[in-house]
This record gives structure tokens, sequence and C-alpha cells, in this order.
């Protein structure tokens, strides 16, 4: 046990929880973190590495740890959280990595929320740079909003500090205290600015009840993203630690000097007893003497050749022993550091901790996201932020200004806080020492090695963003926030450039690790993408309807009976619909209203028919086209009035048509008088199909001449029921007699149990999507979007009917006039029977030419084309498909093959219309 | 997430916008008179500048209007915006 007592300010001794890590009982205190715990105890190793199995330890004490990793089981199963950033809770059970972590095979019930914010300023960073800042722009008058990824503010501050003439935490204190006095400033720990984006946009996560166990308040959410949109950002993000690489700098026992500092001072926790601090810049010391104040023995090796005075004289007071011009070469040990190898004679100097700083690279993460550029800084060894980018500042270590005073300075204006100017000495930038470049890591999250960035600059690579690929370096949890650093230096090394002419790798969001289901929300299940639902959808359910999504409408699919699979069910619906009524909900359908005195004008333009030579009262089968002369969309159009159409659109491409709509007339022809509307929403469609559907409706609406003569074909009428206004259309999608009855969605429910009771005597069937597609392929109707692809014209569907010949222009005519579109060689829409009458074609087979053997030559096979919609008919007794085929409509009769698994099937094709060719039924 | 500003709306985040290519393609006056190189000049050939680019842009969740901008396609940077009919004449519809 090695807890120190007088020091561990975020401790809270008065409690103790207790934890279990690969399979042993540790006990620790509030405010401690796994990894406290655990060097408390004195762990080592708690996991092995990804690559080689070697065993791994706590190397830091924040996010920049690349090393100690841990899986945890309780309270809920996360992969690959850092030991030094879990806060411990009574009954946590964590294991350590080995290799790779394990995703929970569990539903997470935890709720997770989103926060937008606009402010004034956005500070990232609680250390004294960004406390300043903060502060600074309060007392501007500015909202404010501070976050801070640690349980509490005060960066780096390890309390031995002075500011303003105070310890350095009461100065935390008195700056938190007038933060929250306000009312404009939002200060979050606990809270990490991840993603940084154009404009001030920034993305944060909140931690909100994990570190508070079971004391965590119910129905909070346990993690918010916070969505930021800020004037001005202020980043004040520090600096991290950087180590040296040496022979064997993976074995657990070495750790960053500051890390060692850290758990001393925040958790009571000397890391070791026996230390050796490996340095090559004045930071060191202070962790040096700190550690030997709390009663480790420790000893200073300096690569620089001179130890500046001002610390030789402190070592000296305080009995730590330094040695100039000395570095590591090596570590010795088994599961842990027993030793360290030092100079160029290798002495072996035993330790049970070694510290080693090489430097420190300012934290830029955020700047890097949003496009700002780095540049090297030859004093500090390091990438610096460039450029000043608009709207955005960097204060403190995070833009290489190290030291109290001056970082002070940097973020605090007129008003800033003092501290004592420390010297300091000019650091020597050190990137590794002699040794065995196989056991020299340089990313040990990674287990890459300075071999493996040889390997990657032998094989011609340069640049650091190559060698990240070749080697991984970088791409590991902690992205690198150690070792890119040492990657660049290395590959300088390596290749004998200069390091100022590499440019760094891009740092990409997130800074750290954020789960899915934060970055979710309360997006998840239901709540994912909106389901679109028909006004009568409890119908359908009540019906048991097994339903299918189309785009986001989730419609009736068939209504099963029992025993029924879909298979048997559909079968009967089409025997039902052809042979007697059924009736389908269509309200998915997608409506527009076009009104206004130019509104013939547009949709002459946009459809390839003519829609103003349309009678009102009257109903039209329309095409709409691309420029280029492919068809886009189908539906029908009504005309209400001289001035007012309602078009209706495939229920997947409503939102398009009204897009393209809207652009041609706002675009275009912006003094065309029109106003467009979707109503899909407004008006229920229930379609009423068969040969007794005239009955039906005769019945649910007894004043109504529904006789041929008095209501005909493409024709509709306004009727009312129980005073509410009932619009009917004789429009068919099968072929047989028909009527589509629609009625505002207010009523959707009253009319369709008034529609199914009066078809009771004729025995009406519910059907659903899946018959409606098996009625219309046997007609050789197309569905835009299934038989057609984007490269299909009117013509190639034989819908060449629709394509009018009167007008002098409309969207895609031109290109009806190009040569390759009168190819008698383009895929035509044809129907292929399976001469078998028995195998049911996949829908996206290949059609080839019908080999008498029966078999597949070898490739290279010409292709035909496609199988575009394949069913079951009851009508025709057999299963048939509609299918693109070219130059089909010419070979009408012939047989192909279809591979279907390691078979090739024989398959006729015919005309696209294979039941009642004559139209002999839609009159009934 | 940048903001892009409706001239209409005042800033608004970029994915409210549907972006609409090429401003200043005029729909040809009469199709049938250009030849099948120039009709497909109008209908697939579209500038691709480094630098400054004349834009359609809809505010497709806001406002719903589309407006012109001129935007740097190496930064995304938009350098100005202009309401639709602000500056051109109609042209006529053909029937
Ligand atoms: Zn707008």
């Amino acid at each position: 046990m090695t807890r120190i007592d007088g020091y561990g300010h975020a401790l809270d001794r008065t409690r103790t929880s207790t934890v279990t890590v690969n399979g042993r009982r540790y006990t620790g205190h509030p405010g401690d973190t796994l990894a406290s715990v655990l060097l408390a105890h004195d762990v080592g190793a708690i996991g092995t590495g990804v690559k080689y199995g070697r065993p791994r330890g706590i190397t830091a004490a924040w996010t920049e740890d690349p090393t100690g990793l841990v899986q945890i089981e309780e309270p809920f199963p996360e992969p690959m959280l850092l030991a030094s950033t879990v806060e411990i809770t009574e009954g946590l059970v964590a294991r350590g990595v080995n290799g790779q972590g394990r995703l929970a095979q569990v539903p997470d019930h935890a709720r997770y929320d989103r926060r937008h914010t606009h402010c004034d300023v956005f500070v990232v960073g609680a250390g004294p740079a960004g406390l300043t800042a903060a502060r600074r722009a309060a007392r501007d008058g500015s909202s404010v909003v501070l976050v801070d990824d640690r349980p509490t503010p005060g960066g780096t501050l390890t309390g031995t500090e002075r500011i303003d003439g105070k310890p350095a935490l009461a100065f935390v204190d008195d700056v938190v205290a007038e933060l929250a006095a306000h009312p404009d400033v939002t200060h979050l720990q606990r809270t990490t600015a991840f993603g940084h984006y154009d404009d001030g946009f920034v993305l944060a996560l909140e931690r909100r009840t994990d570190h508070l166990g079971s004391e965590a308040p119910a129905g909070r959410s346990r993690q918010r993203v916070h969505r930021i949109r800020a004037a001005r950002i202020v980043l004040a993000t520090g600096a991290i630690e950087r180590p040296v690489v040496f022979e064997d700098n993976d074995r657990p026992g070495v750790m960053l000097a500051s890390a060692a500092r850290d758990l001393l001072h925040r958790h009571g926790v000397l890391a070791g007893r026996d230390v050796v601090v490996a340095t090559t810049t004045d930071s060191a010391y202070a962790a040096a003497l700190d550690l030997a104040a709390a009663g480790a023995r420790v000893q200073v090796l300096d690569a620089r050749a001179e130890v500046p005075p001002s610390w030789a004289d402190r070592c000296a007071a305080a009995g730590v022993a330094v040695t100039a011009g000395t570095t590591v070469r090596g570590t010795v040990g088994e599961h842990r550091v027993h030793g360290v190898l030092v100079g160029d004679d290798r002495a072996e100097m035993p330790c049970d901790l070694l510290l080693v700083s090489g430097g420190w690279t300012p934290t830029s993460h955020l700047v890097s996201h949003v496009g700002g550029t780095l540049a090297y800084d030859e004093a500090l060894g390091a990438f610096v932020p460039g450029e000043q980018l608009a709207g955005v500042d960097v204060v403190g270590a995070a833009k290489g200004t190290f030291g109290l005073a001056a970082a002070l300075r940097e973020a605090g204006g007129d008003d800033a806080p003092t501290a004592p100017e420390e010297p300091s000495t000019p650091s020597l930038v050190v990137w590794r020492t002699d040794g065995d470049p196989s056991r020299q890591f340089v990313d040990i999250a990674r287990d890459a090695t300075v071999a493996d960035v040889a390997r990657a600059v032998g094989a011609g690579m340069t640049h650091p963003e190559h060698v990240k690929r070749y080697t991984t370096i970088g791409t590991a949890h902690d992205q690198g926030k150690t070792s890119g650093m040492l990657a660049a230096g290395i590959i300088a090394e390596l290749t004998g450039r200069p390091i100022t002419a590499l440019s760094p790798t891009t740092f990409r969001p997130p800074f750290t690790p954020v789960g899915f289901a934060a970055l979710a929300g309360c997006q998840r299940g239901e709540l994912f993408d909106p389901v679109r639902t028909t006004a009568i959808h409890d119908r359908h359910v009540r019906a048991g309807a097994e339903f299918e999504d189309v785009g986001q409408w989730r419609r009736p699919r068939y209504y099963p009976q029992p025993g029924e699979d879909m298979t048997a069910a559909v079968l009967r619906e089409c025997v039902a619909v052809r042979t007697r009524v059924g009736i389908m909900d269509g309200s998915a359908l997608g409506k527009i209203d076009v009104q206004g005195p130019d509104a013939a004008v547009l949709l002459d333009h946009l459809y390839t028919n003519l829609m103003s030579s349309l009678k009102v009262g009257r109903v039209r089968y329309g095409v709409m086209c691309g420029h280029d002369g492919m068809v886009v969309d189908d539906g029908t159009v009504l005309r209400l009035a001289e001035d007012r159409f309602l078009v209706t659109t495939t229920t997947g491409n409503a939102a398009h048509v009204l897009d393209s709509m809207e652009e041609w007339l706002q675009t275009e022809w912006p003094h065309l008088r029109i106003r467009l509307t979707s109503v899909t929403e407004h008006w229920s469609v229930f379609a009423v199909v068969g040969p007794r559907s005239r009955a039906v409706i005769a019945r649910a609406f007894p004043g109504l001449n529904v006789s041929n003569a008095g209501f005909g074909f493409m024709t509709w009428q306004d009727t009312g029921l129980d005073g509410v206004d009932v619009r009917l259309a004789r429009i068919s999608f099968s072929g047989e007699l028909a009527y589509e009855v629609n009625v505002a969605s207010w009523y959707a429910s009253a009319l369709w149990d008034h529609l199914v009771a009066a078809g009771e005597p004729e025995g009406i069937t519910r059907y659903g999507t899946e018959t409606m597609h098996v009625l219309r392929a046997e007609k050789g109707f197309p569905i835009i979007g299934q038989d057609t692809d984007g490269t299909v014209s009117p013509h190639d569907l034989g819908i060449g009917w629709a394509v009018s010949t009167k007008k002098a222009d409309f969207v895609g005519k031109r290109s009806f006039a190009r040569a390759v579109n009168h190819d008698p060689m383009r895929k035509q829409l044809v129907s292929l029977l399976p001469t078998d009458a028995t195998t049911k074609l996949p829908e996206g087979s290949q059609i080839v030419a019908w080999c008498d053997d029966g078999a597949l030559p070898p490739p290279p096979v010409p292709m035909l084309g496609h199988v575009t919609s394949s069913y079951l008919s009851a009508e025709l007794g057999r299963p048939f498909a509609l299918a693109l085929v070219t130059g089909g409509r010419e070979r009408i009769g012939e047989v192909v093959g279809v591979p279907v698994g390691t078979a090739l099937v024989p398959a006729r094709i015919g005309g696209s219309v294979l039941v009642d060719p004559e139209g002999a039924r839609r009159d009934g | 997430m940048q903001l892009i500003l409706c001239p209409h709306c005042g800033p608004r985040e970029e994915t409210e916008f549907c972006y609409g290519g090429e401003a200043g393609v005029p729909y040809p006056d009469d199709p049938s008179v250009l030849d099948d190189e120039q009709w497909a000049r109008f209908v697939f050939v579209r500038a691709n500048p480094k630098g400054a680019f004349t834009e359609r842009w809809s505010h497709a969740a806001g406002c719903r209007r589309w407006f012109t901008a001129v935007r740097d396609t190496r930064t995304h940077r938009f350098l100005d915006v202009e309401s639709i009919g602000a500056s051109q004449p109609p042209t006529t519809p053909r029937r």
C-alpha cells in the first residue's frame, strides 16, 4: 500500500469504495480512478499488448495513456476504457484488456440525450489558462460556456503553485465561484469537447452519472452530447507530456513524469519507492522533488550536458542525485520494471519506477479538426498551432506557452492573475536513444516499433500520413496523443529530412472515444428514423397485417389468416381481388395540390403527356422524366378545376417530385402564378378493387350514380357521406374495375369501417402492397424504382403512348430525339415465364442466352438484362416475372436462360401484359 | 457543420440546405434547335472551378426557397448570396 498521508486533494478519505479488477478486490476512496487504486496497491501489469502479448500497465494519468486499458464488466459492460479515466464507484468490476476489448452483448437501457447551446465565448479547458479566459469573458458580459474533461477544474495544477499570492487550488475555487455567480456562464466538468467544426461549432460529451454509481438520480441521462455554437472559441487544452523511445519502453513501471506527480497530488499515491527520472527538460524536476518529498528514493538522469543550476541546488537539498548528459537505453524486469540500463555502457540501475519526460506537445487536436495548420517549433520539439483561425484563440500550453505566469498573462488580458516566474532552461529534443529498434515501441498501444517505422520508410513512405497507415501508429484508442510527435521525429531521423519539412498527421474527431449510444442520444429504436403510418394504422394492426417499410412509411404488406404464410395469404388476396372485391389502404401515395392560373403550363412541361387538355372531372396517367429522357416518376393527375390539379406520386418519391416542381417554379419560371402544397397526409385514399367493387360502392354511397355511363373510367366525382366530403376516382392499378375513395384523414377510420361493412355481403378482402404488386405486374404496370433504374425511358417501358407528340417541348423531349433512344437493342420491359412453370426467378437475376445443354458456359457470358419483378400468379397458376431485356420486344417468344443457384433456368419472353391484355375488365 | 447565410432566413446550419449545382445554366429557349452535342452539354456538362463558383442552393429544411451563392470550392466559404430573381430577367415558357 503506497497511499501517502497529506496528499490527495481529489479524495474523500472519509469514505471507501471497493472495486474488483482481474478478479481481485481493491479498496479506494471516492475521487480515485481505477488507475490510482491499482497503483495504490502496487499493481504493475493489468493486461497485455495487442500484437505481442507483452504485459501492459499504466503509463499516464489521463486520456493520453496508451496502455492502461480495461474492460468494464459491472455495472454495464464497456470495452477498452482507460483505467486512468474511470472514476471508481462501489461494486465496479473491471478486467485488463488482453489484446482487444469486447462489446456488450446486452441492450443498453441507460438514457442518452443532447442539448443545443449558443454562446458568445466557448472555452475548452478549465486549467489556469482556461479559467482565466472564462473569467475574463464573463467579466466582459459575454455569455460563456466552459467545459473541462476532468472531474474537477484546475488542469495540471498540483496545488503546490501560487497564483495571485494564494495557493493555486484556492485561486481555482475563487474563479469557479465567481463564474457560478454569473447568470450567463455555464461551467461543466467531466465534459470533453471531442469535435470542433466550422463556424464555431463544437460537440462535447458530458458524463453525468457513472461517477455517482448507485447514487445517480433516477431518470438522469447517463451521457449528454452538447452541440455548442459559439461566436468565439478559446482553446485552453494544455499540453501532453511525451516520452522518449528506448528499448523495452513498454514495460509496466515506465510512466510519464507528470503522471506520477499528478497521482501523488490528486490521489495521494506514490507510484514507486525507488524512482529513476529520465528527462530532457525542466518540468520533470518538479516531479522528482515532489516524489522525494513524499518519501521516494529518486535519481535524475538529464540528457542535457548541464543540469540547470536552480534545479541542481534544489535536488541537492532534497537528496536527489542528478546525472547530466545521460539517457536511458533500456529496462529490465518481468512484469514490471526492476531496473534501467543507463548510458553507452548500459549500466543497470535498479528501480521500481522509471519516469520519463521528453518534453511537452501542445494539445492541438481541436485546432486541427477544423482545418487549422500546425507548425514545428524547434525549441519545443513539437508542432504548435500555426496561423490563427477566424474566431478561435489558443492560449497557454496549447499554444506552446509553457510556464504558469506566461500562460496566465496570455489568457487574462488586463486583469490577468499573476504567478511567480520560474527560470527555464532550453530542452533537448530527443526522440529515441540507441538500442534494438524492434524492441523500441513508438506507439505502445499499437505495438508499433522503430523497426516498423524503418520498414515503412524503407518501402518508400516518407509522409507521416503514409507511415501512419502502414504502421497503424496513432490509430489506437488514444489516437497517438503521446506517440504522434515521436513518430514524426523518428521519420525525420530515418529519412534524413528536417522535421520542418514534414506536416503532422491530421487529427480528426473524436478527441477521445465516444460511444455510439451517446451519439444516437434519444434517436434509438422507434425514434431512430420516424415511422410514418396512415390514419387507419390501428385498423391494420387489428386485422393482423404484416407490414413492410416503404421509404419512411410502414404499409400493410399482407393480412395472413391463421396458418397462412405470405405466399398463401397473397395468393388468397389476389384471387379475392380478381374474382370478387378487395380493399387496400393507398394513403401513403404522394399527393401534391397544384393551384394557380398557370398550373397547366407547369404540368405540361414536367409531364411527358399533355395535361392542359385534361377536362375538369377527368384523370390522366402521367410520366415524368429527367432532362436525359429517363423516367423518374409516374402517377395520376386529377383536374379539380381550371386552375387546380391534384397530382399523385409514387410513395417513396413524393418529396423529390415536389422539390423538382419547386425548383422549376423558383429558378426557371418564377413568373408563373402557381402554389404547390404537399397534401399527402391530408387525404386518405382507399382502393376498392374487383369485379364486385361497383356493388360495394353503390351500397356505400347510395346517392351516387355508379354506372359505367354515369361514372366512367378515369373520371372523378365528389360525393358526401354523413355530411363529410368524399372524392371518388375510377383509377385502376390492377386492370380490374376499381374506385379510389378519398377523404380528409380526420374521417379516415370511419370511412374505412364504412367501406368494409358495405363490402361484407360481397366478401370484401383486405389486401396489402404485396398483392398490389402482383396484380400490377400481371398487367405489366411498372413500378418506378423497381422496374426502372434511371436508364429506362417511357418507350423502354412500353408506355410511349404517354409521351406527347403534340407538345413543342417538355422535360426530356429533346433527349428522345437522340439516335441512341431509337436503338432497337435498348433494354425493354417484357415478361418472363419460366418454362418449367414452377421456378420463381429471384429478382435481380441476370439473363443470358439459353444454352441447349442447360449449363451456364464459362465466363465471359454476355448479359442480356435482368429480372426486375417476380411473383407467383394465382390468375396464371404459375410464377412469372418482369424483366428488362436487350431488344426484348423483338425477342418475344424466345427462350433465354436465368442462372438460379448453379442451374440455368429456361424462361420464355412474352409481352409485358399477361392478364386481360384486351383490358376487358376495367369497366366491370 | 458550417453556417450558410440564407438570404431570407439568415445564417442556418448546412444540413438544412440542398445543393443545386452550377447557377446560370438556364433551360434552353428551344431545345429542338440544339444539336445532340449542344443538348448533351446542357444536360451533363457543368463547370468545376477551383475557387469562386456561382451555385444554386435551396433552403430545403427552412423556407424552401432557392437562392444563388458564390462559394470558394477550395475552402467551402460562401463569398456572397443573393435571392433568385433579384437580378435576372425571367425566361418565357414555350407552349
Ligand atoms: Zn431560408
